[in-house]
């Protein structure tokens, strides 16, 4: 049978965790700059192996960018419309072609990472995982970024309205970090199991609603040259759901991994 | 240096390790062999922080899982069946890439010394996936030694590689292993734990059933013992 020698007792344990934990909350915020610098060493490790390995196999990129010329391209032949009814739409494809083809970037983002075991090598990183979480998701959004730099400026062409309004520019930035935040989250929920392509968007899309509606409408205003006041309104909404997704996100995303 | 101590693990109403007891010595090479479902992967996740137990303690390097699991990772490499490789980036930056996470001070020179010790270091700059299995699984090696770690946990290092690939991967576990590392492989192949391991534990249904140093087993009977024991 397995030999099995003398372990420390569980008060002897419980001890040494409380001394830990009192000798964590004495610490100087000196003693956490090392803890701050190994954080953003692996988050930026991450974002910088998603970046490499997009750059050579340009699997996502085309996938999504496709994708969203396809979007872009059926919307314009199918809507057949003035230019005060292009107005009132072309938010609603912008934001479509946004979301469909951002959802495709997150499953894939993290189904390689499960289908090609790595994610049990991310986390065997003696790192937070939220660093993990923090790397994934900002990898996220410049995928997301470069396919919207390319369709925005197609959009404008084909939709014959100016889509390079600065705050246009922010709204758009704003929705995308507040749907890769919570996008990278529940793909990694999403992508344990089996029906992952299917999961995903299931349950991305609920939980995104307050970012879609709010994204659309900051867009619609802006493109209709509404008050600040209309406008202001929707960009703080995105940038509250952005602040509470972001945290939620870091908090859960242990618990989430494990198993 | 490994300690468990009445590990138990559920999926759901599934009892998948049954109060597993085990202790490896520092410097100790253990193979645990069992048949399929006995529950050797799911002891070997705990144990690499990837899963929770449900009851029981887990401790690695005396740190004790989950609430040191960040310590403890520093201290732990693991090789599985899948080499956690990045086939679109060379075997240099996956290196590079693990040499950040670890955050490993002088990186250049780790990554060569590890790409020296498992035969890798002309084939640095070429993609992972242009390797074959048994290249990809000595770079596995290769990233799972980088930090340095106290112990090794290795899965069914061999499952899917040809004879040649195999006894490579002996030559690079016996290195390992002659490094004073603490070992711990799960593995179906009884001959090849024998030659490799200084104890034999089997693993069935959720339980250590047995447990015995090299020198405790004459190798002509082991199978018949094994059987007896899981069957």
């Amino acid at each position: 049978m397995s030999e099995v020698s003398s372990q420390k007792p569980v008060a002897q344990a419980q001890t040494e965790s409380e001394t830990a934990a009192s000798r964590r909350a004495k610490r100087p915020l000196s003693d956490y700059r090392p803890l701050i610098a190994d954080y953003f060493r692996a988050a930026g490790a991450v974002i910088w192996k998603d970046l490499s390995a997009e750059r050579r196999s340009k699997e996502l990129i085309s996938a999504m960018l496709v994708f969203s010329l396809l979007v872009v391209l059926i919307f314009n032949f199918a809507l057949e419309l003035d230019r005060q009814a292009r107005e009132n739409v072309v938010s609603g494809v912008l934001w479509v072609t946004f979301i469909f083809a951002g959802t495709i970037g997150l499953n894939r983002s993290l189904a390689m990472e499960k289908d090609r075991g790595s994610l049990d090598g991310l986390l065997l990183a003696p790192v937070d995982r939220s660093a993990l979480y923090f790397g994934k998701a900002v990898g996220n959004l410049i995928f997301m970024g470069l396919v919207e730099a390319i369709i925005l400026p197609l959009l404008s062409v084909l939709f014959n309205l100016p889509l390079s309004h600065p705050l246009l520019l922010l709204v758009v930035l704003l929705g995308t970090v507040g749907y890769a935040a919570v996008g990278t989250l529940l793909a990694s929920i999403a992508v344990h199991s089996r029906a992952r392509d299917v999961m995903l968007p299931i349950m991305l899309f609920p939980v995104a609603i307050p970012v879609l509606v709010a994204s659309v409408k900051a867009s619609a205003a802006i493109l209709a040259a509404a008050g600040w006041d209309e406008i202001g309104l929707w960009i703080n909404l995105l940038i509250g759901y952005d602040v509470i997704f972001v945290a939620i996100a870091f908090m859960v995303f242990d618990y989430v991994v494990e198993e | 240096m490994i300690e468990t101590r009445s590990l138990t693990k559920n999926f759901g109403l599934q009892r998948v390790l049954r109060g597993v007891d085990l202790e490896v010595a520092p410097g100790e090479f253990v193979a645990l062999v069992g048949p399929n479902g006995a529950g050797k992967t799911t002891l070997l996740r705990i144990l690499a922080t990837l899963s929770r137990p449900s009851f029981g303690q887990a401790r690695i390097a005396g740190f004790r899982l989950p609430a040191a699991a960040d310590e403890a990772r520093r201290r732990l490499g693991v090789v599985s069946h899948h080499p956690l490789l990045y086939g679109d980036l060379t075997a240099e930056e996956n290196l590079l890439f693990y040499a950040r996470m670890y955050g490993i001070r002088q990186r250049a020179e780790r990554i060569n010394t590890v790409l020296k010790q498992v035969g890798l270091a002309a084939r640095r700059r070429d993609l992972v996936r242009t390797f074959s299995r048994g290249m990809q699984q000595r770079l596995a090696i290769a990233r799972a030694v980088l930090h340095e770690p106290e112990v090794m946990l290795f899965d069914e290092p061999y499952t899917g590689l040809d004879q040649d690939a195999s006894a490579m991967l002996d030559g690079v576990l016996r290195d390992v292993a002659a490094r004073g590392r603490t070992v711990l492989m799960t593995t179906h192949d009884l001959a090849r734990g024998l030659a490799l391991a200084d104890r034999m534990v089997i693993l069935s249904r959720g339980v250590i059933a047995y447990s015995a140093r090299r020198g405790e087993i004459d190798p002509a009977t082991f199978g018949q013992t094994y059987a007896a024991v899981v069957n």
